[in-house]
């Protein structure tokens, strides 16, 4: 991927922001278990980072996912997780269907206030009996009138308790698990939701996550997204941004924490050295990096293809799998040499470590990742006797 | 009103800086450029002016190599509605600097020349006084508060004793200091629509500027680095210690 003067200076606009207007207040929201959405998001909206690949009919720049990329990378400078996930719930994982299939009326009432961060936004898609095993989902649409009547629950909803809608899986109909689910966006002021449950995380604190009841809710029918029966193939389309851009948001919170810890290690004296001074310390410093540089490599990789209209999937799990397999190997090694320090709470380490754990569950879990990539590599059992069963 | 901002390429300024082996200079190849922090500040007092309408157009000016093109394209993404290349590899002096400026503010007409007080490069803190000189211009350096008036400009600036108020006529140099203001987050539109704004390439030989060559850089070498302390158990002992070193 070449990064262009343009890429660079979206990149230190990004930075500059998360720098100076969210990192003052990540204790805070961490401790309060939200972010002022509203307030944070109409300050990205004014600067035209809400939009950044979507069509410039609804208010986005209509660039290509290189740049998106790029900004998940710079809101990786942030000194928690909770925020940059916020916010990428807003840009690359509620709104990406929308843009793609949604019609010129749904996208004028919900995705333009989006860009302009006028609206903030959640994806509803896990229930409690139901997270990577996305099919298995409950939550019934039944038509009634001009509307969907909507009945079930959702769980881990990030932005949950206060965005202003929701891109909602649910069931339209009885029928094939792939083939009977639509996304709808639904209103969260509508009446009979319930949405008051805060849910009590391990990490991603600052970033409030609710439990969504939806009783006899009644949602218009035109806020059905593109065609009745393909919500779920639009959520996997959409999972791809996703996972993406999760991995994206990675890279430079790690870099960043070797750096304090390099600095930490340096000034940090046990049995008469520094601790960086043993060989153990800088060698496994050095083998993390290398691990951080790879997986910017491999998202990089995935962007081009993606960019070039090309099917990334495979990528795109990978990239998903190995930012949550590395962020957990960085952050456990870096707690380790942080040792006392690292595991009081209100570190930037012990912060890392419970908020990276998240990368390897959400979005679908790494199991879920190398199912997929099994799959596209031919291995996985049910399709190689399947194709056993056609040849013979 | 037209005013000129001249804008420099230099040495990011969260670069650790390294010093060549042989002492000729820093390293500057392959280290992250940006644009001069005090420039910033200049240039977003222009835009700000322009903003409230007491400027109509605002050029960018840098001198350097080919990669200044970067750094005229963030002051266009800033809001500069042109900008001029002064295209000239290697080393360029603080009056070299000076007569190009004077060359285009004369040739534009422009009415102010905004810079930084210095470029945190080589510190040398010179080429807005030096282009006032030469324009024979009133100069008003280390602004920490700009006011335009018609055909005047009032200008605070941070001198030792506190702040001193001067008020110019115009034209006018006018260099920026770091409490003049905070310079905005680019907006991702503005940094798109930087790219569709004119450069114009001149050289010296266009301007008519000869090259300065009163300066020469003999050895460029580290700070020292701090020595081991000593440490003293009593202030008795302390007064000894400087005493003895003769800084008492």
């Amino acid at each position: 991927m070449i990064l262009t003067h343009e890429h660079k200076e979206l990149y230190r606009t990004v930075k500059k922001f998360v720098e100076d207007e969210l990192n003052p207040h990540v204790a805070e929201w961490e401790k309060e278990g939200i972010w002022p959405a509203h307030e944070v998001l109409k300050k990205m909206g004014n600067l035209g980072l809400l939009g950044i690949s979507k069509p410039e009919a609804y208010g986005g720049m209509g660039l290509d996912y290189s740049y998106e990329v790029v900004f998940a990378q710079a809101l990786g400078n942030c000194t928690c997780g909770g925020i940059p996930m916020g916010i990428g719930v807003q840009t690359d994982m509620a709104t990406p269907a929308l843009a793609r299939f949604g019609s010129d009326e749904l996208k004028k009432e919900y995705l333009a206030p989006a860009i302009a961060g006028d609206m903030v936004v959640s994806i509803a898609v896990s229930e409690a009996g139901a997270g990577s095993d996305v099919a298995s989902l409950k939550t019934t649409a039944r038509k009634e009138g001009g509307d969907y009547v909507i009945n079930g629950s959702k769980m881990w909803i990030t932005n949950g308790t206060q965005s202003d809608w929701a891109c909602m899986l649910v069931n339209t109909s009885e029928g094939k698990v792939h083939a009977n689910k639509s996304l709808i966006v639904v209103p969260m002021d509508a009446k009979g939701i319930d949405r008051k449950t805060k849910l009590d995380k391990l990490g991603m604190r600052g970033s409030d996550t609710a439990m969504i009841f939806l009783d006899e809710v009644r949602v218009p029918q035109r806020n059905l997204i593109g065609t009745e029966g393909m919500g779920f193939m639009y959520q996997m389309m959409q999972f791809q941004e996703e996972r993406l851009f999760g991995a994206a948001s990675g890279i430079d919170g790690l870099t960043n924490l070797i750096n304090e810890t390099i600095e930490y290690t340096r000034q940090r004296q046990a049995f008469g050295q520094s601790l960086l001074d043993n060989q153990y310390v800088h060698f496994r410093l050095a083998e993390l990096k290398t691990e951080v540089e790879a997986l910017k490599a491999l998202v990089y990789q995935t962007t081009e293809e993606y960019v070039a209209g090309r099917d990334a999937s495979m990528l795109a799990s990978m990239c998903k799998l190995k930012a949550g397999r590395v962020g957990r190997e960085v952050t456990d090694s870096l707690l380790q040499f942080w040792g006392g320090q690292g595991y009081m709470w209100d570190n930037n380490i012990s912060r890392a470590y419970r908020d990276t754990r998240l990368i390897s569950i959400g979005g679908g879990a790494d199991e879920i990742m190398l199912g997929i990539i099994s799959k596209l590599m031919g291995i996985l059992p049910s399709k190689r006797k399947h194709e056993a069963k056609k040849a013979s | 009103m037209k005013v000129l901002v001249s804008v420099k390429r230099v040495v990011d300024y969260n670069v650790r800086i390294q010093i060549k082996p042989d002492g000729s200079g820093v390293v500057t190849d392959g280290v992250k450029h940006s644009m001069n922090p005090f420039d910033e500040i200049a240039m977003e007092e222009a835009v700000r002016l322009k903003e409230k309408g007491k400027v109509t157009e605002i050029i960018a000016v840098t001198l350097g190599g080919a990669k200044g093109e970067e750094t005229l394209r963030t002051a266009l993404a800033f809001g500069a509605d042109r900008a001029i290349h002064v295209k000239e590899e290697g080393e360029i002096q603080p009056l070299t600097a000076a007569r190009a400026l004077a060359a285009i503010f004369k040739k534009e007409g422009a009415q102010i020349l905004f810079t930084g007080k210095q470029a945190i490069d080589d510190d040398a803190n010179q080429t807005a006084q030096m282009t006032a000189a030469l324009l024979d211009l009133p100069q008003a350096t280390f602004a920490s508060k700009v006011e335009l008036d018609g055909t005047k400009a009032q200008v605070t600036r941070e001198i030792d004793a506190g702040l001193e108020t001067l008020e110019v006529d115009l034209p006018a140099v006018i260099s920026a200091d770091l409490r003049l203001n905070e310079p905005r987050y680019l907006k991702l539109p503005d940094i798109m629509k930087a790219k569709k704004k004119t450069i114009e390439a001149v050289s010296f030989a266009d301007l008519g500027v000869e090259a300065a060559a009163s300066l020469k850089t003999i050895k460029t070498t580290p700070p020292p680095t701090r020595s081991k302390g000593v440490m003293v158990k009593t202030v008795d002992e302390l007064v000894s210690a400087l005493k003895a070193k003769g800084l008492v």
